[in-house]
Order: C-alpha cells, then sequence, then structure tokens
C-alpha cells in the first residue's frame, strides 16, 4: 500500500511512523521543496520518501492531510483527482484564526474539504486524538488495550479502506456516518480529544 | 559558544523549577492576588537558590490565571536576592517581542545577577500576546523566523546590520549593555522537527517541552538535533527537558494536593481548545508513563532519571506548582525537590 502524507509536522510524522511500521510504502511533504523536510524524514521516519506535496498526491493511492486546516484551499485538486484522501486536519484558532473566516458555518470543516476537491474521496479520521496519544496507544488488532479511532465519509468504499488503514495503524476503526455527522469530531465537539474503547465511540454514531 | 553550553558539559547535569506564576491559594483557602503570587515565585526562587537548585525558569503569558507576563522584571527581583541560580525565561515569545528590547532587558538582568541571566526562546503554547501587541497570528512562522535570526545577530554584542519584514531594519546598530560574558540563550520546542532543526541551525541548545505522552517518544528528536547540528556544521550541546510534577512527602499526598490543581488548571486551557474534561485516568497514566512527575520525592527521582537516560538529556526543569495550589505546599515542594530529589537522580544516574 502506498501511502502518502501531506504535512511533515507533529501529526504527519507521527503517521508516517506508525504506517512504516504496519509496513506501507511511505511518502511525505511538506509545504516547500523536499530538502526542507528530506532531514527530519530521514531521521524520523527512516524508509519515508520526502517529496513534494504534488508528487505525494500523484504517487500515494491513500493522501493523509496533516497540515493546518487553514491551509486546504493549497492543495493540489487535479493530483488528487480520484484518490482517497483522509482528513486528519482539525481547526485551531491559534493556527487558522477564526474558523468562520475558512470554513461556512453549515459545513463541516470536512465537508468543505471535500467541496474543494470534488472528485476525490474524503475520509475524516485520525483527527480526535492528540499525535502522542496516537503514537502511546497504537495497539495490534485484538489487544485488550486498543483504543478505537473514528471515521466519516460520504463514499462507503473509501470508508472501508480507510477503516483497513486505521486497523493496521493501530486503532479499532468505528464509523460514525456522514462528513456531515463528523462534525461531532471537531474541537468543542463531543468527539474531540476521546481516546476511549470502540463501544464508548459507537454512541457517537447516527 | 553560549554560557548553557559551558555549564552542562557532558558530565554534568543540571536541574531547575519552572513556573509561570500561577495563582496558589492562601492559608484561609482564597487564591492570591497577583502581586502576591509574584513575590510568592520570588521566595519560591531564593529558597532554591539556598537549595543550590540550578536554575529558576519563569514563563510569559497574557492570562488571568497566571501572574508573570514579563518574566525578565520578576527575574531582576530575584537578581538581587539570590547567588548562583540561573535566571532564565521559559519561556520568551520573541513572535510578539521585539529582539533588540529583549537583549537589552536580559543584558540588564544578567548585569543584576553576575552574569546569571538567560534567555530560553519558544514559540509559547499560548497566543494571546499576539492581539495583545498588535501582531497577526497569520505571520506566526516569519515572526518567529525573523526575530530569532535576529536575536542570534544581536548575541556577539558587535554592531548588526538587519532588514526584514517583521520590524525596521536596523543599519549597524550597537545595543546595550554589553555583558561580560555573553547572554546564556537556548530554544524550547515542543514536537514539531522543523523547530528542532532551526535550534541547531542557529546553533542554541535544545531543550524539550515535554508536557504529555512517554518522554521517550522524544528520543529520536534528539538524534535529529544532532544529526542537524553534524550537517550544518554547529555544535549540539547538551539536551535539556522539561515537564509538568509535584512532589510530596508520599505518593498518595502528591496526588491529592496534585490532582485538584491540575485539573483545575487543564480544564481551563482545554476550554478553549475543545478538549473535554481531563480524567482521573489521564492523570494517572501521565503519572504512570507519561509526563506527568507527580509523587514522593523517591517516585519522582527515579521518573526524572529514567526519562534523562532515555533521552540523554543533561537539564531537567520541572514545571512545579501548576494550578491553585497552596503556597505552603508549593514550597514544601521547592525543599523536597531540591534536598531529596535532586540528590536522588543524581546517584541513579552516576550509576
Ligand atoms: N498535533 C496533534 O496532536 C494533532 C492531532 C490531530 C489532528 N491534528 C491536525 O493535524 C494538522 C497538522 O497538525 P500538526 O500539529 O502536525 O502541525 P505542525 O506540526 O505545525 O505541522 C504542519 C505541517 O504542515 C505543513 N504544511 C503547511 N502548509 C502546507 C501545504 N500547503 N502543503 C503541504 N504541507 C503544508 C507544514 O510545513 P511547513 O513547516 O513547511 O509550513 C508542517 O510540516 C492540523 O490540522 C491539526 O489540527 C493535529
Amino acid at each position: 500500500m502506498k501511502l502518502g502524507i501531506i504535512g511533515a509536522g507533529k501529526l504527519g510524522i507521527t503517521l508516517a511512523q506508525l504506517a512504516l511500521k504496519a509496513g506501507y510504502e511511505v511518502a511525505v511533504s511538506g509545504s516547500g521543496d523536499t530538502q526542507k523536510i528530506a532531514l527530519s524524514v530521514k531521521v524520523l521516519t527512516p524508509g519515508a520518501i520526502a517529496m513534494t506535496t504534488k508528487d505525494v498526491a500523484q504517487w500515494a493511492e491513500v493522501i493523509i492531510l496533516a497540515i493546518p486546516l487553514g491551509k486546504f484551499r493549497q492543495l493540489p485538486v487535479e493530483s488528487l483527482k480520484g484518490k482517497i484522501v483522509i482528513d486528519a486536519t482539525n481547526h485551531w484558532p491559534e493556527v487558522d484564526g477564526p474558523r468562520e473566516e475558512i470554513i461556512p458555518e453549515t459545513l463541516s470543516s470536512s465537508e468543505a474539504i471535500q467541496q474543494f476537491l470534488p472528485e476525490s474521496r474524503v475520509v475524516k479520521a485520525f483527527s480526535h486524538m492528540g499525535y502522542h496519544e496516537l503514537r502511546d496507544w497504537a495497539r495490534p488488532a485484538g489487544s485488550d488495550e486498543r483504543k478505537a479511532l473514528a471515521l466519516a465519509s460520504d463514499s462507503n468504499q473509501a470508508t472501508t479502506n480507510v477503516a483497513a488503514i486505521v486497523s493496521d495503524l493501530g486503532f479499532e476503526p468505528v464509523i460514525l456516518g456522514s462528513l456531515s455527522h463528523g462534525r461531532i469530531l471537531e474541537p468543542g465537539q463531543q468527539g474531540f480529544g476521546l481516546v476511549t474503547s470502540a463501544t464508548k465511540l459507537k454512541e457517537l454514531g447516527n | 559558544m553560549t554560557k548553557q553550553s559551558k555549564k552542562a558539559t557532558s558530565d554534568t547535569y543540571l536541574f531547575g523549577l519552572d513556573s509561570f506564576g500561577d495563582l496558589p491559594t492562601k492559608a484561609d483557602g482564597t487564591l492570591m492576588s497577583h502581586p502576591e503570587a509574584i513575590r510568592q515565585v520570588v521566595e519560591e526562587a531564593i529558597l532554591a537558590d539556598k537549595l543550590g537548585i540550578n536554575r529558576i525558569g519563569l514563563g510569559e503569558h497574557h492570562r488571568p490565571d497566571y501572574s508573570i507576563s514579563s518574566p525578565e522584571t520578576v527575574l531582576a527581583g530575584i537578581a538581587t536576592r539570590t547567588k548562583n541560580i540561573t535566571l532564565s525565561s521559559a519561556v520568551t515569545v520573541l513572535s510578539s517581542d521585539d529582539p533588540v528590547r529583549v537583549f537589552e532587558r536580559f543584558a540588564t538582568v544578567d548585569a543584576l545577577s553576575n552574569g546569571r541571566a538567560q534567555v530560553i526562546l519558544g514559540r509559547g503554547s499560548f497566543t494571546e500576546s499576539f492581539p495583545l501587541f498588535g501582531y497577526d497570528l497569520r505571520d506566526y512562522n516569519e515572526l518567529f523566523e525573523e526575530k530569532v535570526e535576529l536575536f542570534s545577530k544581536l548575541l556577539p554584542e558587535e554592531p548588526v546590520t538587519w532588514e526584514g519584514k517583521t520590524r525596521a531594519a536596523l543599519k549597524n546598530a550597537d545595543v546595550y549593555p554589553k555583558t561580560e560574558k555573553g547572554l546564556g540563550v537556548a530554544i524550547g520546542v515542543g514536537g514539531s522537527p522543523e523547530s528542532v532543526i532551526r535550534a541547531a541551525r542557529y546553533n542554541f541548545p535544545l531543550i524539550l517541552a515535554i508536557i504529555g505522552g512517554a518522554p521517550d517518544r522524544f528520543a529520536p528528536y534528539v538524534e535529529l538535533y544532532r544529526q542537524a547540528a553534524e550537517d550544518l556544521g554547529t555544535t549540539a550541546h547538551p539536551v535539556g527537558m522539561h515537564s509538568p510534577g509535584f512532589i510530596a512527602e508520599t505518593d498518595e499526598e502528591a496526588r491529592k494536593l496534585a490532582w485538584p490543581a491540575f485539573k483545575t488548571s487543564w480544564d481551563r486551557i482545554g476550554k478553549t481548545r475543545g478538549w473535554p474534561p481531563y480524567t482521573r485516568e489521564q492523570f494517572l497514566y501521565e503519572i504512570e508513563h507519561g509526563s506527568l512527575y507527580v509523587g514522593s520525592p523517591e517516585t519522582v527521582a527515579k521518573k526524572i532519571a529514567k526519562a534523562m537516560k532515555a533521552l540523554d538529556a543533561r537539564t531537567f526543569d520541572m514545571v512545579y506548582g501548576g494550578g491553585p495550589v497552596s503556597a505552603e505546599a508549593r514550597l514544601k515542594m521547592v525543599e523536597l525537590y531540591g534536598t531529596k530529589v535532586i540528590p536522588m537522580v543524581k546517584e541513579l544516574l552516576s550509576q
């Protein structure tokens, strides 16, 4: 499986580490040229390839967004066509400014990204836990300690594929519903920050 | 070479205390006022100095729950009443400050303290200083990058010529007062790889702010710092770490005192960030496996030694007295840290 990660910060690097451990082929990009992230990728995620964002989008089968939400309009729409895009971003006022300045009030943030990428299939996942929690709590399937990660999407097929990735990376996938329903995973909502079992997380489903 | 690196050679370990000037409670259970809380920190620093603790670091915040917005002013107060302790910010939010002024103020503290001042630069995890001082958060990265660059140019204490977008240009500008041995500087970073590389690029010692999760996850960042320094031809200085904690005579007492205080302070911050309420389960997990150094002197010492070994860290700074704990318990904690924890950690590290 070729997994691309756009964003080489705290979350992107953590997810790259989990994916490498799961045996995936991984490519990572930052906002600039590959030179800028080459050393981080070499030392923190040995085995992953540093690429430009456009190359990551073209090369990978599935792409995780790990950039500040406010930057989503910089994504290469064309190159992401036909791909599954996992949206792990959150609105963070301290980085992105007020929500209403980047996302219409009526939409969940992942819906806004889906609208911007009309020919990609967006699945919201990996967004409701902190990066160190993702690192500390990844467990193989069957472990008693395994925590659950919520998914939301308007595409059933993409959801199934991403559920398998979530499981490979160490978490129990819990499918919550549509991208619109995914709003309950946003900061300040019921699902945000939850590091819990599948049973508990399922209660948030619709 | 910065002062920090002169002191923290590979066979010395240094221990510090960090505070944001949280408001402690008084004997009658009420919260101290901001002025009282600031004077309390001065008393704690004096005690720390007497006990041989190496550093006191004061954070900059602009929020009602913390009394310190101007660390160097408090450090100036501490300077004239202490002898050996390093007087540090933890951190100075350089993005929303003027590097020239920061240099001038810390050089002044350095004079008052006979060369004990140190600036720890950081991006800070709060951003309330931006609107307060008229900066736009959208310029966050550029502000930090440019200002760190200018600040690094001021450190040799020679006339500086500099031009950027975030501040007026300088032409052959000399900045005063000069210091006697150079100003101590380090850079505090969270989990961002880019910040780690930046520290290496500017030849600054690195202090890892580890406020949650297993500390050993930062080991690759230490490696990144070292490799970056090697690639860039700078010095990989001894690495430091900073984490929250609380010490009392017994584990039970420490948890009893720390739990409500940590919960109050996490939930207050969590509210603005959309986190759910802090749970007892999280608290205990952080004590057992994560980054809360809460317990008896023995428990805390073992945990510190283990983390320092895992990261090959040469300095450890404990953020003490977070949330509303009593002033008395805070002083007791400083005492236990200086008289029991530090000697035990040194012992454990020498084994
Ligand atoms: N940190 C967490 O615990 C966590 C957990 C769940 C979700 N999230 C979400 O994940 C996202 C990333 O968070 P983070 O904490 O990892 O932030 P971070 O450490 O600041 O990293 C952000 C990364 O995105 C890159 N980037 C910015 N604009 C880009 C663009 N247009 N194209 C490609 N890369 C770009 C940045 O590169 P440059 O440095 O070159 O700009 C940087 O590598 C955010 O939306 C956040 O809300 C974070």
